[in-house]
Protein backbone atom coordinates (compact mmCIF):
# COMPACT_ATOMS: atom_id res chain seq x y z
CA UNK A 1 0.00 0.00 0.00
CA UNK A 2 2.87 2.41 0.70
CA UNK A 3 6.06 2.90 -1.25
CA UNK A 4 8.56 0.11 -0.97
CA UNK A 5 10.84 2.15 1.24
CA UNK A 6 7.99 3.15 3.54
CA UNK A 7 6.80 -0.46 3.80
CA UNK A 8 10.33 -1.43 4.77
CA UNK A 9 10.44 1.36 7.30
CA UNK A 10 7.17 0.12 8.74
CA UNK A 11 8.50 -3.45 9.06
CA UNK A 12 11.55 -2.12 10.82
CA UNK A 13 9.41 -0.05 13.22
CA UNK A 14 7.15 -3.01 14.02
CA UNK A 15 10.24 -5.03 14.99
CA UNK A 16 10.94 -2.60 17.85
CA UNK A 17 7.99 -3.82 19.90
CA UNK A 18 6.69 -7.08 21.33
CA UNK A 19 3.20 -6.22 20.04
CA UNK A 20 2.49 -4.86 16.57
CA UNK A 21 -0.07 -2.38 17.78
CA UNK A 22 2.66 -0.28 19.42
CA UNK A 23 3.69 0.83 15.94
CA UNK A 24 0.44 2.67 15.27
CA UNK A 25 1.66 6.22 16.02
CA UNK A 26 4.80 5.99 13.85
CA UNK A 27 2.74 4.15 11.18
CA UNK A 28 0.21 6.96 11.02
CA UNK A 29 3.01 9.43 10.28
CA UNK A 30 3.94 7.29 7.30
CA UNK A 31 0.31 7.29 6.14
CA UNK A 32 0.12 11.04 6.52
CA UNK A 33 3.41 11.49 4.75
CA UNK A 34 2.11 9.60 1.71
CA UNK A 35 -1.43 10.92 1.51
CA UNK A 36 -1.23 14.32 3.19
CA UNK A 37 -3.80 13.18 5.72
CA UNK A 38 -5.04 9.90 7.18
CA UNK A 39 -7.54 8.34 4.75
CA UNK A 40 -10.18 5.67 5.33
CA UNK A 41 -8.01 3.28 3.34
CA UNK A 42 -5.05 4.01 5.60
CA UNK A 43 -7.13 3.14 8.62
CA UNK A 44 -8.34 -0.15 7.16
CA UNK A 45 -4.90 -1.05 5.90
CA UNK A 46 -3.09 -0.25 9.14
CA UNK A 47 -5.70 -2.12 11.17
CA UNK A 48 -4.89 -5.24 9.16
CA UNK A 49 -1.17 -4.64 9.19
CA UNK A 50 -1.01 -4.10 12.97
CA UNK A 51 -3.60 -6.65 14.13
CA UNK A 52 -6.02 -3.98 15.30
CA UNK A 53 -9.70 -3.39 14.79
CA UNK A 54 -10.68 -0.55 12.49
CA UNK A 55 -12.38 1.34 15.31
CA UNK A 56 -9.27 0.98 17.46
CA UNK A 57 -7.20 2.72 14.81
CA UNK A 58 -9.85 5.39 14.43
CA UNK A 59 -9.87 5.97 18.18
CA UNK A 60 -6.14 6.59 18.12
CA UNK A 61 -6.21 8.88 15.08
CA UNK A 62 -8.83 11.15 16.59
CA UNK A 63 -7.13 11.36 20.00
CA UNK A 64 -3.82 12.82 18.80
CA UNK A 65 -3.75 16.35 17.44
CA UNK A 66 -0.94 15.79 14.94
CA UNK A 67 -3.03 13.61 12.65
CA UNK A 68 -5.55 15.00 10.24
CA UNK A 69 -8.49 13.08 8.79
CA UNK A 70 -9.12 15.80 6.22
CA UNK A 71 -6.91 17.18 3.46
CA UNK A 72 -4.85 20.14 4.62
CA UNK A 73 -2.52 22.60 2.92
CA UNK A 74 0.86 21.69 1.57
CA UNK A 75 2.35 23.89 4.27
CA UNK A 76 0.86 23.63 7.72
CA UNK A 77 1.64 26.85 9.59
CA UNK A 78 1.30 26.30 13.31
CA UNK A 79 1.75 29.30 15.56
CA UNK A 80 2.17 28.56 19.25
CA UNK A 81 -0.50 30.30 21.29
CA UNK A 82 0.55 29.30 24.82
CA UNK A 83 1.78 31.63 27.55
CA UNK A 84 5.47 32.26 26.76
CA UNK A 85 4.69 32.87 23.09
CA UNK A 86 1.65 34.95 23.99
CA UNK A 87 3.87 37.18 26.17
CA UNK A 88 6.03 37.79 23.09
CA UNK A 89 3.13 38.76 20.84
CA UNK A 90 2.19 35.49 19.14
CA UNK A 91 -1.44 36.54 18.81
CA UNK A 92 -0.60 39.56 16.64
CA UNK A 93 1.59 37.41 14.43
CA UNK A 94 -1.20 34.89 13.90
CA UNK A 95 -3.55 37.72 12.95
CA UNK A 96 -0.95 39.09 10.60
CA UNK A 97 -0.57 35.74 8.85
CA UNK A 98 -4.31 35.33 8.69
CA UNK A 99 -4.61 38.73 6.93
CA UNK A 100 -1.73 38.09 4.63
CA UNK A 101 -3.06 34.74 3.46
CA UNK A 102 -6.70 35.81 3.56
CA UNK A 103 -7.29 32.68 5.54
CA UNK A 104 -9.01 32.13 8.85
CA UNK A 105 -7.34 30.42 11.76
CA UNK A 106 -8.00 26.72 11.23
CA UNK A 107 -8.61 27.25 7.53
CA UNK A 108 -6.78 26.44 4.33
CA UNK A 109 -6.11 28.82 1.45
CA UNK A 110 -8.23 28.10 -1.68
CA UNK A 111 -5.13 27.04 -3.64
CA UNK A 112 -4.50 24.35 -1.04
CA UNK A 113 -1.09 25.72 -0.26
CA UNK A 114 -1.36 26.89 3.34
CA UNK A 115 -3.23 25.78 6.42
CA UNK A 116 -3.05 28.15 9.39
CA UNK A 117 -3.44 26.79 12.90
CA UNK A 118 -2.98 27.98 16.45
CA UNK A 119 -1.44 25.21 18.55
CA UNK A 120 -0.50 24.69 22.17
CA UNK A 121 3.03 24.85 23.57
CA UNK A 122 5.70 23.65 21.13
CA UNK A 123 8.55 23.55 23.65
CA UNK A 124 10.27 26.66 22.28
CA UNK A 125 9.27 28.92 25.18
CA UNK A 126 12.72 30.48 25.53
CA UNK A 127 12.83 31.08 21.77
CA UNK A 128 9.37 32.63 21.61
CA UNK A 129 7.38 33.42 19.64
CA UNK A 130 7.62 30.31 17.57
CA UNK A 131 6.09 28.85 14.45
CA UNK A 132 6.27 25.35 13.08
CA UNK A 133 5.90 24.83 9.33
CA UNK A 134 5.21 21.13 8.84
CA UNK A 135 8.09 19.72 10.93
CA UNK A 136 10.40 22.75 10.72
CA UNK A 137 10.72 25.07 13.68
CA UNK A 138 11.11 28.82 13.28
CA UNK A 139 12.12 30.65 16.42
CA UNK A 140 11.82 34.28 17.56
CA UNK A 141 9.54 35.08 14.67
CA UNK A 142 8.28 38.57 13.81
CA UNK A 143 5.76 39.87 11.30
CA UNK A 144 8.70 40.65 8.97
CA UNK A 145 10.28 37.23 9.28
CA UNK A 146 7.01 35.40 8.66
CA UNK A 147 6.38 37.61 5.60
CA UNK A 148 9.72 36.56 4.19
CA UNK A 149 9.13 32.95 5.08
CA UNK A 150 5.69 32.77 3.50
CA UNK A 151 6.85 34.56 0.34
CA UNK A 152 9.66 32.05 -0.01
CA UNK A 153 7.15 29.20 0.19
CA UNK A 154 4.77 30.61 -2.39
CA UNK B 1 29.95 26.64 38.51
CA UNK B 2 30.09 22.92 37.86
CA UNK B 3 28.20 21.85 34.78
CA UNK B 4 26.75 18.39 35.08
CA UNK B 5 24.33 18.44 32.19
CA UNK B 6 25.43 21.22 29.88
CA UNK B 7 29.20 20.75 29.71
CA UNK B 8 29.00 20.10 25.95
CA UNK B 9 26.48 22.81 25.06
CA UNK B 10 29.25 25.16 23.92
CA UNK B 11 30.04 22.69 21.16
CA UNK B 12 26.73 23.69 19.57
CA UNK B 13 25.70 20.20 18.62
CA UNK B 14 29.09 18.81 17.62
CA UNK B 15 28.80 16.36 20.51
CA UNK B 16 26.05 14.62 18.53
CA UNK B 17 28.99 12.93 16.84
CA UNK B 18 30.17 10.02 18.93
CA UNK B 19 33.86 10.81 18.39
CA UNK B 20 33.44 14.26 19.86
CA UNK B 21 31.45 12.78 22.71
CA UNK B 22 34.15 10.21 23.38
CA UNK B 23 36.91 12.84 23.27
CA UNK B 24 35.09 14.83 25.93
CA UNK B 25 34.82 12.01 28.43
CA UNK B 26 31.82 10.25 26.92
CA UNK B 27 30.85 6.63 27.64
CA UNK B 28 33.41 6.39 30.45
CA UNK B 29 30.65 6.15 33.03
CA UNK B 30 29.12 3.24 31.14
CA UNK B 31 32.48 1.49 30.89
CA UNK B 32 33.03 2.05 34.61
CA UNK B 33 29.57 0.72 35.46
CA UNK B 34 29.96 -2.43 33.42
CA UNK B 35 33.53 -3.18 34.43
CA UNK B 36 33.74 -2.04 38.04
CA UNK B 37 30.25 -1.80 39.48
CA UNK B 38 27.53 -4.29 40.22
CA UNK B 39 23.99 -3.14 39.47
CA UNK B 40 23.42 -2.62 43.22
CA UNK B 41 26.43 -0.36 43.40
CA UNK B 42 25.07 1.78 40.56
CA UNK B 43 21.82 2.04 42.46
CA UNK B 44 23.71 3.01 45.60
CA UNK B 45 25.44 5.92 43.88
CA UNK B 46 22.15 7.18 42.47
CA UNK B 47 20.58 6.95 45.92
CA UNK B 48 23.47 8.81 47.51
CA UNK B 49 23.24 11.56 44.91
CA UNK B 50 19.82 12.65 46.20
CA UNK B 51 18.83 13.05 42.54
CA UNK B 52 15.12 13.74 42.23
CA UNK B 53 12.99 13.32 39.14
CA UNK B 54 13.20 16.37 36.87
CA UNK B 55 9.96 15.72 35.03
CA UNK B 56 7.90 17.66 37.53
CA UNK B 57 7.06 15.52 40.53
CA UNK B 58 10.56 15.48 42.05
CA UNK B 59 10.39 11.87 43.18
CA UNK B 60 13.73 10.50 44.46
CA UNK B 61 15.24 8.59 41.53
CA UNK B 62 17.16 6.01 43.56
CA UNK B 63 14.03 5.13 45.47
CA UNK B 64 12.03 4.75 42.27
CA UNK B 65 14.63 2.39 40.83
CA UNK B 66 14.66 0.35 44.04
CA UNK B 67 10.91 -0.33 43.67
CA UNK B 68 11.60 -2.46 40.61
CA UNK B 69 11.50 -6.13 41.64
CA UNK B 70 14.76 -8.02 41.08
CA UNK B 71 13.03 -11.04 39.65
CA UNK B 72 10.25 -10.62 37.17
CA UNK B 73 8.53 -13.01 34.81
CA UNK B 74 7.82 -10.21 32.39
CA UNK B 75 10.61 -8.17 30.80
CA UNK B 76 11.61 -4.93 32.53
CA UNK B 77 11.90 -1.62 30.73
CA UNK B 78 13.49 1.78 31.08
CA UNK B 79 11.43 4.45 29.36
CA UNK B 80 12.68 7.98 28.95
CA UNK B 81 10.00 10.64 29.11
CA UNK B 82 10.92 13.12 26.39
CA UNK B 83 7.39 14.34 25.86
CA UNK B 84 8.32 17.80 27.14
CA UNK B 85 5.10 19.70 26.78
CA UNK B 86 4.71 21.57 30.05
CA UNK B 87 4.25 25.21 28.97
CA UNK B 88 7.40 27.16 29.80
CA UNK B 89 9.74 24.21 29.43
CA UNK B 90 12.29 23.62 26.66
CA UNK B 91 15.22 22.06 28.50
CA UNK B 92 14.95 18.44 27.35
CA UNK B 93 15.02 19.80 23.80
CA UNK B 94 18.53 21.21 24.25
CA UNK B 95 19.74 18.26 26.33
CA UNK B 96 18.82 15.99 23.43
CA UNK B 97 19.85 18.11 20.47
CA UNK B 98 23.18 19.25 21.90
CA UNK B 99 24.20 16.09 23.74
CA UNK B 100 22.16 13.03 22.70
CA UNK B 101 24.86 10.54 23.71
CA UNK B 102 24.76 11.77 27.30
CA UNK B 103 21.13 10.71 27.50
CA UNK B 104 21.82 7.41 25.74
CA UNK B 105 24.67 6.70 28.15
CA UNK B 106 22.45 7.49 31.14
CA UNK B 107 19.77 5.19 29.80
CA UNK B 108 22.12 2.26 29.21
CA UNK B 109 23.46 2.64 32.77
CA UNK B 110 19.91 2.68 34.12
CA UNK B 111 19.04 -0.36 32.00
CA UNK B 112 22.13 -2.16 33.32
CA UNK B 113 21.17 -1.30 36.89
CA UNK B 114 17.65 -2.66 36.42
CA UNK B 115 18.50 -5.42 33.96
CA UNK B 116 16.26 -4.12 31.17
CA UNK B 117 16.97 -5.29 27.66
CA UNK B 118 14.60 -3.23 25.50
CA UNK B 119 14.22 0.44 26.25
CA UNK B 120 12.41 3.38 24.74
CA UNK B 121 12.64 7.13 24.45
CA UNK B 122 9.13 8.56 24.06
CA UNK B 123 9.60 11.93 22.36
CA UNK B 124 6.91 14.43 21.49
CA UNK B 125 6.04 14.23 17.79
CA UNK B 126 6.76 17.91 17.18
CA UNK B 127 10.44 17.28 18.03
CA UNK B 128 10.82 15.23 14.83
CA UNK B 129 14.23 16.67 14.01
CA UNK B 130 15.45 15.77 17.49
CA UNK B 131 14.13 12.24 17.02
CA UNK B 132 16.37 12.05 13.96
CA UNK B 133 19.35 13.35 15.94
CA UNK B 134 18.73 10.69 18.58
CA UNK B 135 18.36 7.93 16.00
CA UNK B 136 21.64 8.89 14.37
CA UNK B 137 23.38 8.88 17.74
CA UNK B 138 21.83 5.53 18.65
CA UNK B 139 23.04 4.01 15.38
CA UNK B 140 26.56 5.20 16.21
CA UNK B 141 26.30 3.75 19.70
CA UNK B 142 25.31 0.36 18.24
CA UNK B 143 28.25 0.51 15.82
CA UNK B 144 30.73 1.13 18.62
CA UNK B 145 29.28 -1.47 20.95
CA UNK B 146 27.66 0.84 23.53
CA UNK B 147 24.33 -0.67 22.60
CA UNK B 148 23.46 -4.08 21.22
CA UNK B 149 23.73 -7.75 22.03
CA UNK B 150 26.91 -7.56 24.07
CA UNK B 151 27.56 -4.08 25.39
CA UNK B 152 31.33 -3.51 25.64
CA UNK B 153 31.85 -7.24 25.79
CA UNK B 154 30.13 -7.49 29.16
CA UNK B 155 27.46 -9.93 28.04
CA UNK B 156 24.75 -7.36 28.83
CA UNK B 157 22.25 -6.87 25.99
CA UNK B 158 20.70 -3.45 25.61
CA UNK B 159 18.48 -2.04 22.86
CA UNK B 160 17.14 1.45 22.55
CA UNK B 161 14.32 2.74 20.35
CA UNK B 162 12.84 6.18 19.82
CA UNK B 163 9.06 6.38 19.77
CA UNK B 164 7.24 9.52 18.61
CA UNK B 165 4.19 10.91 20.35
CA UNK B 166 1.62 12.78 18.29
CA UNK B 167 0.52 15.96 20.04
CA UNK B 168 -1.09 15.23 23.39
CA UNK B 169 0.16 16.87 26.57
CA UNK B 170 -1.40 14.14 28.72
CA UNK B 171 1.05 11.61 27.24
CA UNK B 172 3.72 13.25 29.40
CA UNK B 173 1.96 11.73 32.40
CA UNK B 174 3.83 8.49 32.86
CA UNK B 175 0.95 6.01 32.74
CA UNK B 176 -0.72 7.76 29.80
CA UNK B 177 2.68 7.64 28.13
CA UNK B 178 2.81 3.87 28.58
CA UNK B 179 -0.71 3.49 27.16
CA UNK B 180 0.36 5.56 24.18
CA UNK B 181 3.50 3.47 23.73
CA UNK B 182 1.30 0.40 23.67
CA UNK B 183 -0.58 1.91 20.74
CA UNK B 184 -3.64 3.26 22.51
CA UNK B 185 -5.21 6.57 23.36
CA UNK B 186 -3.26 8.38 26.06
CA UNK B 187 -5.58 7.93 29.01
CA UNK B 188 -3.87 7.67 32.41
CA UNK B 189 -3.97 4.39 34.35
CA UNK B 190 -5.06 3.92 37.90
CA UNK B 191 -2.16 4.01 40.40
CA UNK B 192 -1.20 1.83 42.22
CA UNK B 193 0.14 -0.36 40.82
CA UNK B 194 2.94 2.02 39.93
CA UNK B 195 4.83 1.53 36.66
CA UNK B 196 7.91 0.33 38.58
CA UNK B 197 5.87 -2.76 39.42
CA UNK B 198 3.38 -3.02 36.54
CA UNK B 199 4.32 -0.82 33.62
CA UNK B 200 4.91 -1.26 29.91
CA UNK B 201 3.31 -4.47 28.57
CA UNK B 202 2.72 -5.36 32.21
CA UNK B 203 6.43 -5.48 33.02
CA UNK B 204 8.24 -3.46 35.71
CA UNK B 205 9.10 -0.11 34.14
CA UNK B 206 11.09 2.89 35.23
CA UNK B 207 9.89 6.08 33.61
CA UNK B 208 12.34 8.94 33.98
CA UNK B 209 12.62 12.39 32.51
CA UNK B 210 15.42 13.25 30.04
CA UNK B 211 17.20 15.53 32.52
CA UNK B 212 17.07 12.89 35.26
CA UNK B 213 18.72 10.25 33.07
CA UNK B 214 21.21 12.71 31.59
CA UNK B 215 22.60 13.36 35.09
CA UNK B 216 23.43 9.70 35.68
CA UNK B 217 26.79 9.49 33.81
CA UNK B 218 28.23 12.38 35.87
CA UNK B 219 27.03 10.75 39.08
CA UNK B 220 28.74 7.47 38.20
CA UNK B 221 32.05 9.15 37.33
CA UNK B 222 32.15 11.60 40.22
CA UNK B 223 30.13 9.75 42.83
CA UNK B 224 26.72 10.35 44.36
CA UNK B 225 28.12 12.38 47.26
CA UNK B 226 29.84 14.82 44.91
CA UNK B 227 26.62 15.32 42.97
CA UNK B 228 24.61 15.92 46.08
CA UNK B 229 27.18 18.41 47.40
CA UNK B 230 26.53 20.65 44.38
CA UNK B 231 23.04 21.45 45.64
CA UNK B 232 21.33 21.78 48.99
CA UNK B 233 20.92 19.19 51.70
CA UNK B 234 17.55 17.97 50.43
CA UNK B 235 17.77 18.93 46.76
CA UNK B 236 20.95 17.44 45.36
CA UNK B 237 22.90 18.52 42.31
CA UNK B 238 22.14 21.03 39.61
CA UNK B 239 18.95 21.80 37.72
CA UNK B 240 18.12 23.14 34.30
CA UNK B 241 15.76 26.08 34.13
CA UNK B 242 14.11 27.33 30.98
CA UNK B 243 13.57 31.03 31.49
CA UNK B 244 11.03 32.65 29.19
CA UNK B 245 8.83 35.72 29.08
CA UNK B 246 10.00 39.21 29.95
CA UNK B 247 13.76 38.85 30.38
CA UNK B 248 16.59 40.21 28.24
CA UNK B 249 18.20 36.81 27.66
CA UNK B 250 15.68 34.00 27.76
CA UNK B 251 17.19 30.53 27.52
CA UNK B 252 18.17 27.34 29.29
CA UNK B 253 20.37 27.73 32.35
CA UNK B 254 21.97 25.04 34.48
CA UNK B 255 22.50 26.24 38.03
CA UNK B 256 23.05 24.56 41.40
CA UNK B 257 19.93 23.69 43.34
CA UNK B 258 19.22 26.50 45.78
CA UNK B 259 20.19 29.26 43.33
CA UNK B 260 18.38 32.53 44.10
CA UNK B 261 15.53 33.17 41.64
CA UNK B 262 16.26 36.88 41.35
CA UNK B 263 19.92 36.16 40.60
CA UNK B 264 18.80 33.89 37.78
CA UNK B 265 16.50 36.57 36.41
CA UNK B 266 18.70 39.63 36.91
CA UNK B 267 22.22 38.32 36.41
CA UNK B 268 22.00 35.25 34.19
CA UNK B 269 19.07 36.46 32.11
CA UNK B 270 19.99 40.14 32.06
CA UNK B 271 16.92 41.37 33.96
CA UNK B 272 13.68 42.75 32.61
CA UNK B 273 13.97 44.83 29.43
CA UNK B 274 13.06 48.51 29.34
CA UNK B 275 13.67 49.07 33.05
CA UNK B 276 10.21 47.72 33.82
CA UNK B 277 9.39 46.16 37.15
CA UNK B 278 8.72 42.52 37.87
CA UNK B 279 5.09 41.62 38.48
CA UNK B 280 4.93 37.84 38.78
CA UNK B 281 6.78 34.61 38.13
CA UNK B 282 5.56 31.11 37.38
CA UNK B 283 8.54 29.18 38.74
CA UNK B 284 8.00 25.63 37.51
CA UNK B 285 5.94 25.42 34.33
CA UNK B 286 2.35 26.52 33.82
CA UNK B 287 0.96 23.86 36.19
CA UNK B 288 2.34 25.42 39.35
CA UNK B 289 0.94 28.34 41.38
CA UNK B 290 2.06 31.83 40.37
CA UNK B 291 4.14 33.92 42.79
CA UNK B 292 4.42 37.68 43.26
CA UNK B 293 7.50 39.87 42.75
CA UNK B 294 7.84 40.15 46.51
CA UNK B 295 7.79 36.39 46.96
CA UNK B 296 10.28 35.98 44.13
CA UNK B 297 12.81 38.02 46.13
CA UNK B 298 12.75 35.40 48.87
CA UNK B 299 12.88 32.27 46.78
CA UNK B 300 15.78 30.00 46.00
CA UNK B 301 15.38 27.47 43.23
CA UNK B 302 15.09 24.21 45.12
CA UNK B 303 12.08 22.07 46.02
CA UNK B 304 11.87 23.25 49.62
CA UNK B 305 12.36 26.98 49.14
CA UNK B 306 9.84 27.28 46.30
CA UNK B 307 7.45 25.36 48.52
CA UNK B 308 7.65 28.04 51.23
CA UNK B 309 5.80 30.52 49.00
CA UNK B 310 3.16 27.95 48.11
CA UNK B 311 4.46 26.98 44.71
CA UNK B 312 6.53 24.17 43.22
CA UNK B 313 9.73 23.67 41.28
CA UNK B 314 7.82 21.50 38.78
CA UNK B 315 9.55 21.08 35.44
CA UNK B 316 11.81 24.10 35.86
CA UNK B 317 9.97 26.32 33.39
CA UNK B 318 10.41 29.84 34.77
CA UNK B 319 7.98 32.28 33.15
CA UNK B 320 8.74 35.91 33.98
CA UNK B 321 6.10 38.61 33.71
CA UNK B 322 6.68 42.36 33.98
CA UNK B 323 4.39 45.05 35.33
CA UNK B 324 2.55 45.49 32.02
CA UNK B 325 1.19 41.93 32.22
CA UNK B 326 -2.48 41.30 32.89
CA UNK B 327 -2.61 38.21 35.10
CA UNK B 328 -6.24 37.63 34.14
CA UNK B 329 -5.18 37.22 30.51
CA UNK B 330 -2.22 34.96 31.31
CA UNK B 331 -4.45 32.76 33.44
CA UNK B 332 -7.06 32.63 30.71
CA UNK B 333 -4.36 31.52 28.31
CA UNK B 334 -3.20 28.74 30.59
CA UNK B 335 -6.79 27.62 31.23
CA UNK B 336 -7.31 27.30 27.48
CA UNK B 337 -4.30 25.01 27.43
CA UNK B 338 -5.72 22.66 30.07
CA UNK B 339 -9.16 22.69 28.52
CA UNK B 340 -7.58 21.70 25.22
CA UNK B 341 -5.35 19.05 26.77
CA UNK B 342 -7.83 17.43 29.16
CA UNK B 343 -7.99 13.86 27.93
CA UNK B 344 -11.69 13.63 28.68
CA UNK B 345 -11.46 10.54 30.86
CA UNK B 346 -12.95 11.94 34.07
CA UNK B 347 -15.79 14.36 34.59
CA UNK B 348 -14.34 16.94 37.02
CA UNK B 349 -11.48 17.76 34.66
CA UNK B 350 -13.30 17.38 31.32
CA UNK B 351 -16.33 19.44 32.32
CA UNK B 352 -14.57 21.64 34.86
CA UNK B 353 -11.91 22.95 32.50
CA UNK B 354 -14.54 23.74 29.85
CA UNK B 355 -16.70 25.55 32.34
CA UNK B 356 -13.75 27.49 33.70
CA UNK B 357 -12.87 28.62 30.22
CA UNK B 358 -16.41 29.67 29.48
CA UNK B 359 -16.35 32.03 32.45
CA UNK B 360 -12.92 33.28 31.41
CA UNK B 361 -14.30 34.03 27.95
CA UNK B 362 -17.11 36.24 29.13
CA UNK B 363 -14.83 38.04 31.57
CA UNK B 364 -12.39 38.53 28.68
CA UNK B 365 -15.13 40.47 26.89
CA UNK B 366 -15.58 42.55 30.08
CA UNK B 367 -18.93 40.88 30.51
CA UNK B 368 -18.13 39.13 33.77
CA UNK B 369 -21.06 38.90 36.14
CA UNK B 370 -20.82 39.85 39.80
CA UNK B 371 -19.73 36.67 41.55
CA UNK B 372 -17.78 35.33 38.55
CA UNK B 373 -14.43 35.58 40.31
CA UNK B 374 -15.82 33.50 43.16
CA UNK B 375 -17.31 31.14 40.59
CA UNK B 376 -13.87 30.60 39.02
CA UNK B 377 -12.39 29.91 42.42
CA UNK B 378 -15.20 27.51 43.27
CA UNK B 379 -14.98 25.67 39.94
CA UNK B 380 -11.25 25.23 40.42
CA UNK B 381 -11.95 23.91 43.89
CA UNK B 382 -14.31 21.31 42.43
CA UNK B 383 -11.54 20.01 40.16
CA UNK B 384 -8.72 20.15 42.69
CA UNK B 385 -8.06 16.77 44.25
CA UNK B 386 -11.15 15.28 42.60
CA UNK B 387 -9.78 14.35 39.22
CA UNK B 388 -8.36 11.04 38.05
CA UNK B 389 -4.84 12.31 37.34
CA UNK B 390 -2.80 15.39 38.30
CA UNK B 391 -3.75 17.29 35.13
CA UNK B 392 -6.91 18.39 36.87
CA UNK B 393 -4.93 19.87 39.74
CA UNK B 394 -2.61 21.50 37.24
CA UNK B 395 -5.61 23.28 35.73
CA UNK B 396 -7.01 24.35 39.09
CA UNK B 397 -3.96 25.58 40.99
CA UNK B 398 -2.90 28.35 38.61
CA UNK B 399 -6.43 29.79 38.67
CA UNK B 400 -6.73 29.76 42.44
CA UNK B 401 -3.29 31.23 43.05
CA UNK B 402 -3.80 33.95 40.43
CA UNK B 403 -7.09 35.01 41.99
CA UNK B 404 -5.58 35.03 45.45
CA UNK B 405 -2.54 37.06 44.50
CA UNK B 406 -3.76 39.26 41.65
CA UNK B 407 -7.42 39.74 42.42
CA UNK B 408 -7.57 43.27 40.95
CA UNK B 409 -6.78 41.94 37.47
CA UNK B 410 -9.85 39.71 37.73
CA UNK B 411 -12.19 42.27 39.32
CA UNK B 412 -11.59 44.63 36.42
CA UNK B 413 -13.35 42.14 34.18
CA UNK B 414 -16.65 42.25 35.99
CA UNK B 415 -19.33 44.25 34.23
CA UNK B 416 -20.92 46.36 36.89
CA UNK B 417 -24.51 47.30 36.64
CA UNK B 418 -25.40 50.98 36.57
CA UNK B 419 -26.67 50.76 40.13
CA UNK B 420 -23.34 49.46 41.31
CA UNK B 421 -21.38 52.10 39.42
CA UNK B 422 -23.55 54.83 40.91
CA UNK B 423 -23.07 53.35 44.35
CA UNK B 424 -19.34 53.29 43.87
CA UNK B 425 -19.43 56.94 42.81
CA UNK B 426 -21.30 57.98 45.94
C1 LIG C 1 -0.31 16.06 32.97
C2 LIG C 1 1.11 15.65 33.20
C3 LIG C 1 2.07 15.91 32.23
C4 LIG C 1 3.39 15.52 32.42
N1 LIG C 1 4.30 15.81 31.44
C5 LIG C 1 5.59 15.40 31.60
C6 LIG C 1 6.54 15.62 30.58
O1 LIG C 1 6.24 16.20 29.52
N2 LIG C 1 7.80 15.18 30.77
C7 LIG C 1 8.17 14.52 31.92
O2 LIG C 1 9.31 14.12 32.04
N3 LIG C 1 7.28 14.30 32.90
C8 LIG C 1 6.00 14.70 32.78
N4 LIG C 1 5.10 14.44 33.77
C9 LIG C 1 5.57 13.69 34.96
C10 LIG C 1 5.52 12.20 34.71
O3 LIG C 1 4.24 11.70 35.04
C11 LIG C 1 6.53 11.44 35.59
O4 LIG C 1 6.40 11.87 36.91
C12 LIG C 1 7.96 11.65 35.17
O5 LIG C 1 8.15 11.36 33.83
C13 LIG C 1 8.86 10.75 35.99
O6 LIG C 1 10.21 10.99 35.70
P1 LIG C 1 11.16 11.67 36.77
O7 LIG C 1 11.00 10.94 38.07
O8 LIG C 1 12.52 11.50 36.21
O9 LIG C 1 10.74 13.08 36.89
C14 LIG C 1 3.77 14.85 33.61
C15 LIG C 1 2.81 14.61 34.57
C16 LIG C 1 1.50 15.01 34.39
C17 LIG C 1 0.50 14.71 35.45
S1 LIG D 1 -7.79 14.68 35.21
FE1 LIG D 1 -8.14 15.33 33.06
S2 LIG D 1 -6.39 14.55 31.96
FE2 LIG D 1 -6.46 13.42 33.93
S3 LIG D 1 -7.71 11.60 33.51
FE3 LIG D 1 -9.14 13.15 34.16
S4 LIG D 1 -9.84 14.09 32.21
FE4 LIG D 1 -7.96 12.96 31.76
Amino acid sequence: MYTESNEKKLDEIISHYPVKRSAILPALYIAQDEHGHVTDDDIRYLAKRLDMRVNEVEEVVTFYSMYSRKPIGKYKLQVCRTLSCMLQGAEQITEHISHKLGCEIGGTTPDGKFTLQEVECLGYCDLAPCLQVNFDYHEKISTESVDQLIDSLK
Amino acid sequence: MTKVLTSRFDLKGEACDIDVYLKTGGYQALAKSLKELKPEQVLDEVKKSALRGRGGAGFPTGMKWSFVPKESKRPKYVVCNADESEPGTGKDRDLMRYDPHQLIEGMVIAAYCLNAKDNYIYIRGEYWYIKEILEKAIAQAYERGYLGKNVLGSGFECNLYVHPGAGAYICGEETALLESLEGKRGHPRLKPPFPAVVGLYGGPTVVNNVETLAAVPWIIINGGEAYKALGTEKSGGTKMFTVSGHVARPGNYEVPMGYPLMKLINEDCGGIPGGRKLKAVIPGGSSVPIITAEESEKVNMDYESVGTVGSMLGSGGVIVMDETTDIFETTRNVTHFYKHESCGWCTPCREGTRWLYKVFERMHRYEGRPGDVELLDDLADKILGKSFCPLGDAAAMPVQSAIKKFREDFDRRIKHTLVQINKAAD
